[in-house]
């Protein structure tokens, strides 16, 4: 609880009875909301089993085929994001080593790239990946997977290499000197100390960042529901509620769906970020100015 | 490049119309960030509960997810508005837990001997928030909460895909559907005019940071 000693002292008698008060006036505002919510819910018939059957009730018909879909869905969203972001790993990672390593002039177009496609949607890169490529040319209709998976999977890829560029670029800024300085007097040439020495410790302080990146990606891959038809999760809810007429039930699921696997790989994070802050607090301090965790807003 | 230069008055209305989206989600958002921040650092036990599941909840779902749901769910319930009103909504619903997030940890790197350093000159819980812990907090959160805004300036485009219309994104829609326009010319249009958006602001964030920095 130590974000409470910021703003306030340890409460006294006084201040615990205005706690008091305060919890109760909460408690009863928020229950007020919950009930207005649930009346409304009431009224417009939207427990009714008829909508939540299939969903929730395995002795109903639909019940089965609704979660088979819903797994296919979920299947297809975390192979479009495991392949996302494994490229988008290896890119970033040489975008970073190259402009780690070259001048100040040969830096220049990396950098450009960099915010050139920081600068644009996510949304307008897939549009990219799934519509503008076969228009020019390039065809990946033949790759397994087809258009719609590579379509998104590049859209996604040039959106988030650029950001794990700069992720392992200030992983690798993080480091002591000295590690860098120690390499290169043992005769390592500038690739080795780099692969050898210098990455493995920066995704090492990059992981958290690495996978708060990952609850990014699995969100995004939704995107292509606006785009294409590609089968990940939303896509497969929309055209559940499509057949089963209940809108609001079944996004409900496809939310919670969404929020179970990316709460869990929030705290994933979280503890390996704890676990690493134990571990090397005098080694290596971590940056958290923002620059290994630039993924606020979630785009 | 034709494509681009000879409806250029047309993808200056798109921008004109995603500007309108990025604006009122902005104002929105940071009003309901603010608020939801203020009940995660409250001492009341449970605003907290509610804050922290308002961010769990909008943090960890999509926000094309939160966009079906406010304008397929909330017409169930007999809310009819716009489907811009409904992006709108949504993409505030969506920014408003980042938001939350980004103040919480401003107010978080105050370090704590800040405020009992205020307490012991004698300020009394409003003072030291206001003259001691509130000025360090609000310089700590404008870099987060700057990378926050501009994230949500490119998500209004998902609210355009979602379908608003007359925005950006439905401006190449009808260039490249209606009209039959090559993709590529129109992307770059598309591509260029949201560049628009979000260089400025990323500069314009620059200026602001580089303004209220402070040395720790």
């Amino acid at each position: 609880m130590s974000q409470e000693t910021v703003l306030y002292d340890a409460q006294g008698p006084k201040a615990r009875r205005r706690t008091r008060i305060g919890t109760a006036i909460a408690v009863v505002a928020l229950l007020g909301l919950g009930y207005l919510v649930v009346q409304r819910l009431i009224e417009r018939d939207q427990f009714s089993m008829e909508k939540w059957g299939p969903l929730i009730d395995p002795s109903n018909e639909a019940f089965d085929s609704v979660w088979r879909v819903f797994g296919e869905g979920i299947v297809n969203t975390i192979r479009a994001a495991a392949i996302a972001m494994v490229l988008s790993i290896g890119l970033g990672t040489l975008i970073a080593v190259a402009r780690l390593s070259l001048g100040r002039t040969g830096r220049i177009p990396l950098i450009g790239l960099i915010e050139l496609l920081r600068g644009l949607p996510v949304v307008v890169l897939i549009y990219f990946g799934v519509r503008v490529l076969p228009d020019v040319g390039v065809d990946l209709r033949d790759l397994p997977g087809g258009q719609a998976l590579w379509g998104l999977v590049i859209g996604l890829t040039a959106y988030n290499m650029v950001i794990f560029a700069e992720v392992v670029r200030a992983g690798v800024e993080s480091l002591p000197r000295g590690q860098r300085e120690a390499a290169l007097a043992t005769g390592l040439t500038n690739g080795q100390t780099m692969r050898i020495v210098l990455l493995p410790q920066a995704f090492r302080v990059m992981l958290p960042a690495i996978i708060s990146q990952l609850v990014v990606v699995l969100k995004d891959t939704s995107l292509v529901t606006f785009i294409a038809n590609y089968d990940e999760l939303l896509s497969q809810g929309e055209s559940i509620r499509r057949n089963l007429d209940n809108p609001i039930q079944t996004f409900i699921v496809v939310a919670l769906l969404y929020i179970a696997i990316n709460y869990s790989l929030g705290r994933l994070a979280q503890y390996i970020q704890r676990r690493q802050a134990r571990a090397s607090r005098a080694v290596v301090a971590t940056t958290d100015t923002g620059a290994t965790v630039p993924v606020g807003g979630g785009a | 490049m034709s494509a681009v230069t000879d409806n250029l008055g047309l993808f200056f209305g798109g921008y004109l119309r995603s500007l309108s989206i990025c604006l009122w989600a902005l104002v929105g958002s940071l009003v309901l960030g603010v608020l939801v921040a203020a009940c995660r650092v409250s001492p009341v036990p449970p605003l907290r509960a509610f804050g922290a599941f308002w961010v769990t909840t909008f943090r960890n779902t999509p926000l094309s997810v939160v966009l079906f749901f406010c304008a397929f769910g909330l017409p169930e319930l007999g809310i009819n508005r716009s489907f811009f009103f409904f992006g709108v909504l949504g993409l505030v619903l969506y920014t408003s837990a980042f938001v939350c997030e980004a103040v919480r940890s401003g107010i978080n790197s105050v370090s704590a001997g800040q405020a009992e350093a205020a307490r012991s000159i004698g300020l009394n819980f409003s003072q030291g928030l206001r003259y001691v812990v509130l000025p360090q907090a609000l310089r700590t959160v404008v870099p987060p909460l700057g990378s926050v805004i501009i994230a949500m300036f490119k998500n209004s485009a998902v609210v355009g895909a979602f379908g608003v219309g007359g925005d950006l994104w439905s401006t190449g829609q009808t260039l490249t559907s209606a009209r039959g326009l090559e993709t590529l010319p129109v992307f770059v249009g598309i591509a260029f005019f949201y560049l628009m958006i979000t260089l400025p602001a990323g500069a314009i964030l620059q200026i602001v940071e580089r303004k209220v920095a402070i040395a720790r």
